[in-house]
């Protein structure tokens, strides 16, 4: 187990991300760590950037993040990755959602959306732990494209052991406990399998 | 059981667990979830009263009739409710009272970021600050405890990041209040508060903060933590959190009861080391309190009074102030991401707002707007709000400049909610006092900026249970005002028109422009996306001039033009038709010509 290991969740309002931070901090729980969790309601769901900080740790006091110590980023759109770029620590774990969502200041007004590659050369000054997934294709192949989130939270359990960051207190069976206390029982199995395929799609 | 809680559903299972008989509150982001989740539990009366003031009355009535009540609102709601926060320190009740502020430093959600432990000092109320979910619902617990035993109304102060952080809660369980019998109290001499019994109150009031303060010396939440080291910090709420993240090893005098302050504590903290610095987020009110007292601290002149603290800023404020090594400082990265477009909060596709503030852009009139969505019409392209400072302040503004003679007609935007929330009062007086103002009254059916609660205009309770609906339209008439008409909010040039009519007479008008907000589940069952008949399209931009987020720049140019012509993002478009009306070339479907299938 590690000291401490702090994520932060960084999307769009609507895609997700309330209850992969939900699953997030008590998979902290379960291995064994306190853990805490913040985030924003309000105008930020009104189509606006949101963030999430989740923290695991022998002993966490903040339930906040100080910029640059990020260890783990959990992107679920490509700009929103790229605007939190410097709350990474270097070296960091960076799991990016190949998904763009266009803001109202590129579709009607005169701003540019960020290039592939734009993305791919900022992070890589940061960390060579940059993965890209593309999460809304594979939770389409698994049967809902609203599982896109699970399928982030099953890569990025796979990149996590990968990277030597979780061991054997969190085996995939406790994640998918986890998961599956936290969906409606009908969409229970759809979950697993989404689960299971973003561990499949990453490289460990 | 140990639970996840975040502080909102904390404190809902404490006001549970304390017995609570009566809750009421009005919505507000960081507070909303409070009364969402104690409406959950059995053996409770819970309710979205019609405004913060109407909410911490009903409050009181309940604990002066003997029964643990509570109230929950966000910072700027204790504005509306102030008038009854100070009789209730007056009257004191028989039973606990408490009264939750949750506070917006930083206004993630808000329009300023006051300082709510000014006025429990100013109100003569003691002021809890819990800093984690655990403290959150134990804190509470205690409040009724301390309303009990000083006979008076206890604020539990939160902040966002209480509210909305999640930490572990070992639950327990729900002490009943007594069964009944208690007969409402007729004592004139201390619930009437004409002059001759206030006069005789207040003595009472101030003896009372005196003895709080005494028993906040030995109050459990006071806590003194021994540390290695010279420098003492003084600490509440979530800087305490922060402050111990940062100077883990330091003395530390942590307050959970912010006013009044234990001076013997504070005085003996303060001999043990030789300096203090106090973290606090916003005021320095813990510091110029405790100066107050003779006592040196330092705390502003170190860390900010704006904003949100953290750890990043209290260790960089501390390391600027040398009270840390430079070697403590975390160098950003300082990577250059390229160029990045805003994402801000916009109205989303389909909502029913859109169309009149596209009309209010074109017809170029000032308007003074309100709190809700629909502030959201400020933002480019439709730039149509052109004030907006707090809840039911518009239709007052509008009048206040029509009679400044100012040469334009007003236009007044006010939510259903909000209209019921302090609109009413406001409307009243355009009638009264004769005023050309044009209110439009932006009618979706539901609070929804808050997250979809029920009003009194929904017919539903907080609980979802049926109630009478409160129909705008004939409260509008009963007022005496002579012109005023409900149209659909889909219907661009009915608006228009409506509109332009009611500009050029010379009393007040209302326009009520009803349709439920575009996410609701009734208003899902008929989204259907549009298409553009990219034929059709020259380019003219026209469409983007709603603001639309479903509406996209297509890579296809027109070609006498060589502009962009316009497309449908299916995924996002709810077929609301307000682009396919105000299309010149007809170029965009309407939902009965569209190939997509019904949802």
């Amino acid at each position: 187990m590690k000291e401490k290991i702090n994520f932060l969740l960084a999307g769009v309002g609507g895609q997700g991300t309330i209850l992969a931070s939900d699953v997030l901090v008590n998979a902290g729980l379960a291995a064994g760590y306190q853990a805490k969790q913040a985030e924003v309601h309000g105008m930020s769901q009104r189509g606006g950037s949101v963030t999430s900080h989740v923290r695991w740790g022998k002993t966490v006091f903040s339930p906040l993040i100080g910029a640059g110590e990020v260890d783990v980023l959990l992107a679920f759109e490509k700009a929103e990755a790229l605007r939190n770029l410097n709350q990474l620590r270097h070296g960091a774990l960076a799991l990016i959602n190949a998904e763009a969502i266009l803001p109202v200041t590129v579709t009607s007004g005169g701003q540019t959306y960020p290039q592939d590659e734009q993305l791919k050369t900022a992070f890589s000054q940061i960390t060579d732990q940059a993965v890209y997934v593309d999460g809304v294709k594979l939770a389409k192949d698994t049967g809902s494209v609203k599982a896109a989130n699970v399928v982030l939270l099953g890569a990025l359990s796979a990149l996590m052991e990968s990277s030597g960051l979780t061991g054997s207190e969190l085996p995939v069976e406790k994640w998918l406990d986890i998961v599956s206390q936290r969906v409606p029982a009908k969409w229970v199995e759809l979950n697993r399998k989404a689960f299971l395929a973003g561990r499949e799609a990453v490289p460990v | 059981m140990i639970k996840m809680l975040s502080g909102n559903e904390a404190v809902a299972r404490g006001a549970w667990e304390a017995g609570v008989v009566v809750a009421a509150a009005y919505p507000g982001t960081p507070s909303t979830e409070i009364l969402e989740n104690l409406a959950r539990y059995p053996n409770i009366y819970a309710e979205w009263s019609s405004n913060e003031k109407v909410a911490l009355d009903t409050a009181i009535g309940a604990a002066y009739a003997g029964k643990r009540a509570f109230a929950a609102m966000k910072h700027v709601g204790l504005n509306v409710a102030a008038d009854s926060f100070m009789y209730a320190s007056m009257t004191g009740m028989e039973a606990g009272l408490v009264i939750v502020s949750a506070d917006d430093p930083a206004m993630h959600s808000s329009q300023n970021e006051q300082d709510n432990r000014t006025f429990a000092k100013f109100a003569r109320i003691p002021c809890l600050e819990p800093s984690d979910s655990q403290e959150a619902k134990d804190m509470t617990i205690a409040a009724f405890g301390l309303s009990e035993r000083f006979d008076t109304p206890v604020m539990l102060r939160l902040t966002t990041r209480i509210c909305h952080s999640k930490s572990s809660v070992e639950l327990g369980e729900r002490v009943d209040p007594p069964p009944d019998g208690k007969v409402f109290p007729r004592n004139p001499a201390k619930y009437v508060m004409v002059p001759g019994n206030a006069v005789k109150r207040h003595p009472v009031i101030e003896q009372r903060m005196v003895d709080i303060a005494l028993a906040a010396e030995s109050f459990p939440y006071n806590r003194l933590e021994p540390g290695v080291g010279t420098l003492g910090i003084i600490t509440a709420g979530v800087a305490y959190q922060y402050a111990k993240e940062v100077f883990p090893e330091a003395p530390v005098l942590r307050l959970g009861l912010t006013w009044p302050l234990p001076s013997q504590l504070i005085r003996k903290f303060a001999e043990s080391v030789e300096r203090i610095i106090i973290i606090e987020e916003l005021d320095p009110f813990l510091e110029d309190n405790i100066h107050l007292m003779g006592i040196k601290v330092e705390g502003k002149s170190i860390f900010p009074i704006t904003g949100e603290l953290d750890p990043r800023v209290v260790r960089e404020s501390s390391i600027r102030a040398g009270l840390l090594p430079v070697s403590a400082h975390v160098e950003l990265p300082g990577i250059d991401p390229g160029p990045l477009p805003a994402r801000p909060p916009v109205l989303c596709p389909g909502c029913p707002h859109r169309p009149t503030f596209y009309i209010l852009n074109k017809l170029k009139v000032p308007v003074n707007g309100d709190i809700g969505c629909y502030t959201l019409g400020l933002i480019p392209p439709l730039s149509a709000i052109h004030t907006c400072g707090c809840m039911g302040a518009s239709i007052g503004v509008a009048h206040g400049a029509v009679k400044a003679g100012s040469s334009e007609r007003h236009v007044a935007v006010i939510g259903d909610s909000t209209f019921f929330h302090s609109g009413i009062p406001a409307l009243v007086n355009t009638v009264y006092n004769n005023s050309a103002v044009t209110t439009i009254i932006l009618d979706n059916r539901i609070t929804g900026m808050t997250g979809h609660q029920e009003n009194p205009g929904t017919g539903e309770t907080l609980q979802g249970v049926k109630t009478t609906r409160v129909e705008i339209e004939p409260v509008v008439r009963a007022l005496g005002i002579k012109h005023v008409q409900t149209v659909p909010a889909y219907h661009v040039e009915k608006i228009e028109t409506v509109l332009k009519e009611y500009l050029k007479l010379d009393e007040p008008t209302v326009l009520i422009v009803q349709e439920p907000c575009a996410l609701l589940p009734e208003a899902r069952k008929r989204w259907t996306p549009l298409e553009v008949h990219s034929d059709k399209c020259n380019g003219c931009t026209l469409c983007f001039r709603i603001g639309c987020p479903a509406i996209l720049k297509s890579e296809e140019l027109d070609e006498r033009y060589q502009r962009p012509k316009a497309i449908i993002d299916a995924s996002l478009c709810t077929g609301c038709e307000v682009c396919a009306q105000i299309c010149p070339r007809d170029a965009i479907t309407f939902r009965q010509d569209s190939e997509f299938e019904l949802a």
